[in-house]
């Protein structure tokens, strides 16, 4: 940029600046949406990286449980292991021997005597098993179809548990976070279509009150880009105002929640883990909501001043 | 400087506001152009300063030929002609060295050299000492006087002064044309347009009279009187 046109650049940031706040109600208007439209955005953003974070957490903990016989010999029980660790969606497999079931039911038990009492009067009745984590929960089928054959299945002493309360538990997640996001979706969409009119309407009437001021800069042979340049420059800087304003909202809300419900998580909508993401990307958030602010503002302006400021002679 | 070769301008089919106007300006004239309103004398300088184009004809300016000008090279074009209005068309919220500034800051040019070049066109313009004032503290002439300055700052060649005495009083008038005079001794070509009998009659310069769309006389050092 030479030194001619950053003057002028100059000029129409600074002339841009002076109509922001000649048109202060004009502007707030316009920014009030704006804001509610970057709100919606940035909710969806988080809630979204939540529930993603909530049903992480829990699938984790699915596993399947394969009982064994006590019958079955360590030879029968490593071609098992082996059998379904060639399977690509087994990601670990751990063998929990008859005394370990036994330690672990004690240790679940402690306070319960009769309980312990029965048991120690029997020849440890558990059975060793074999738990398998799956990589991808909701593909469990085909581990499902090996341990269902005749010859493995004789293996095997009680019903194998698919943890089929967990598995339905997660479905009724993935199917809420889908919901919510088309739902954050047809928001976003909808406010940023009423924030663009209201903006558009903004500059119309900018421009209606300013025509006379706009003739003359034309017949003093001002460009098109010096005429224009000071409205784009005015909802850019909507934009951006309404992305620190809606991140300012946002933030504000969160340090209320965690305090107000002691950082705990409330079912779903693990309060903890969405502040915490937002404060670990402060600075992206702030980055992107501000972005879409300004590509929004100035998407309207240049539609509006298209529009509404001629710049052909008429025939 | 300015050439008109059978320029006709039509609004709505049917309402000819010029018809076949031929005329020949040379550099550094002055050229009072008179005739009652609605004759085509504002439509006549609305095509030289591409506001609107003709229907038909040829128009040259400083050897620019409007046929071949783009829209998007308007903006130069009107840089190149200095223009005054009957009613100033001042920015209100801008003092008067603001208004004249704003011609040099929208064609990009630097701080210093506005600071450099705006007094000394007040001072042709006899408005030195006035440069804070707002718009609406002046007397018509004197803003008048802020249009000029706004309309010579850039240095043009051709001033173009649409009926700029009308609006004001006769001892203001006069110190308008005095102005004009002024620039046009310092080699600009002056377009002026008025239909003030005693302005036309006391300057002594080349008259064409306009009625009806049509040239009816152009002649040198002319008297005019309107009936």
């Amino acid at each position: 940029m030479n030194n001619h046109s950053m003057i002028t650049f100059m000029r129409i940031v600074k002339a841009g600046g002076q109509n922001f706040i000649r048109n202060a109600t004009l502007a707030i208007a316009a920014i009030a949406v704006m804001v509610i439209t970057l709100t919606i955005v940035l909710f969806s953003v988080v809630a979204n990286a939540t529930f993603g974070n909530t049903i992480k957490q829990i699938t984790d903990k699915i596993d399947i449980s394969v009982y064994l016989k006590d019958t079955v010999t360590d030879e029968q029980r490593n071609k098992l292991v082996s059998d379904l660790k060639s399977n690509g969606n087994v990601r670990a497999i751990d063998y929990v021997s008859k005394e370990q079931a036994l330690e672990a039911y004690k240790k679940q038990n402690e306070g319960n005597l009769d309980l312990l009492l029965a048991i120690s009067q029997t020849d440890n009745p558990l059975p060793a098993s074999l738990q398998i984590k799956p990589n991808d929960p909701n593909k469990i089928d085909n581990i499902k179809t090996y341990l269902e054959k005749p010859e493995v299945k004789e293996l095997q002493s009680d019903e194998t548990s698919y943890s089929g309360d967990r598995k339905e538990a997660i479905d009724k997640i993935s199917q809420a976070t889908s919901f919510f996001q088309k739902a954050g979706l047809v928001g976003v969409v909808i406010f940023a279509m009423v924030s663009m009119l209201i903006i558009f309407n903004t500059i119309r009437m900018a421009i209606f009150n300013r025509r006379d001021e706009l003739t003359i800069m034309r017949l003093l042979g001002a460009s098109t880009g010096f005429i224009r340049g000071p409205f784009i420059v005015e909802t850019v800087l909507y934009g951006i105002v309404a992305g620190i304003v809606s991140v300012t909202i946002v933030n504000g809300l969160f340090s209320v929640a965690s305090t107000a419900f002691d950082a705990s998580s409330l079912g779903l909508l693990d309060i903890k883990f969405a502040s915490d993401y937002f404060a670990r990307h402060f600075w992206t958030i702030l980055g992107t909501q501000v972005g879409i602010g300004v590509l929004i503002g100035a998407a309207s302006s240049l539609i509006a001043t298209r529009r509404y400021l001629k710049f052909k002679s008429s025939k | 400087m300015i050439l008109l070769d059978r320029v006709t301008k039509v609004y709505n089919r049917s309402n000819t506001a010029l018809d076949r106007i031929s005329l020949h300006i040379e550099p550094k004239e002055f050229v009072i152009i008179v005739g009652k309103s609605g004759a085509g004398k504002s439509s006549l300088l609305r095509l030289l300063t591409r506001e609107e184009r003709p229907s038909s004809g040829k128009i040259i300016i400083g050897g620019i030929d409007y046929d071949k000008l783009k829209d998007r090279d308007i903006p130069l074009l009107r840089r190149k002609i200095g223009v005054v209005f009957q009613d100033f068309k001042l920015l209100p919220q801008k003092t008067v060295f603001e208004n004249v500034a704003f011609a040099l800051e929208i064609v990009g040019y630097g701080n210093k050299e506005i600071n450099h070049t705006v007094p000394r066109v007040l001072e042709i313009v006899g408005l030195t000492g006035k440069e804070k004032r707002m718009p609406m503290e002046l007397s018509g002439g004197e803003r008048q006087r802020v249009a000029i300055a706004r309309a010579i700052v850039r240095q043009p060649k051709i001033l173009i002064a649409d009926e700029p005495t009308g609006n004001l009083d006769p001892k203001h008038a006069w110190d308008v044309i005095r102005v004009l005079e002024k620039i046009n001794r310092y080699g600009t070509t002056v377009l002026l347009t008025t239909h003030n009998q005693d302005i036309v009659n006391r300057l002594k310069r080349r008259v064409v009279t306009i009625s009806d769309g049509r040239i009816v006389s152009d002649r040198a050092n002319a008297e005019y009187h309107s009936r």
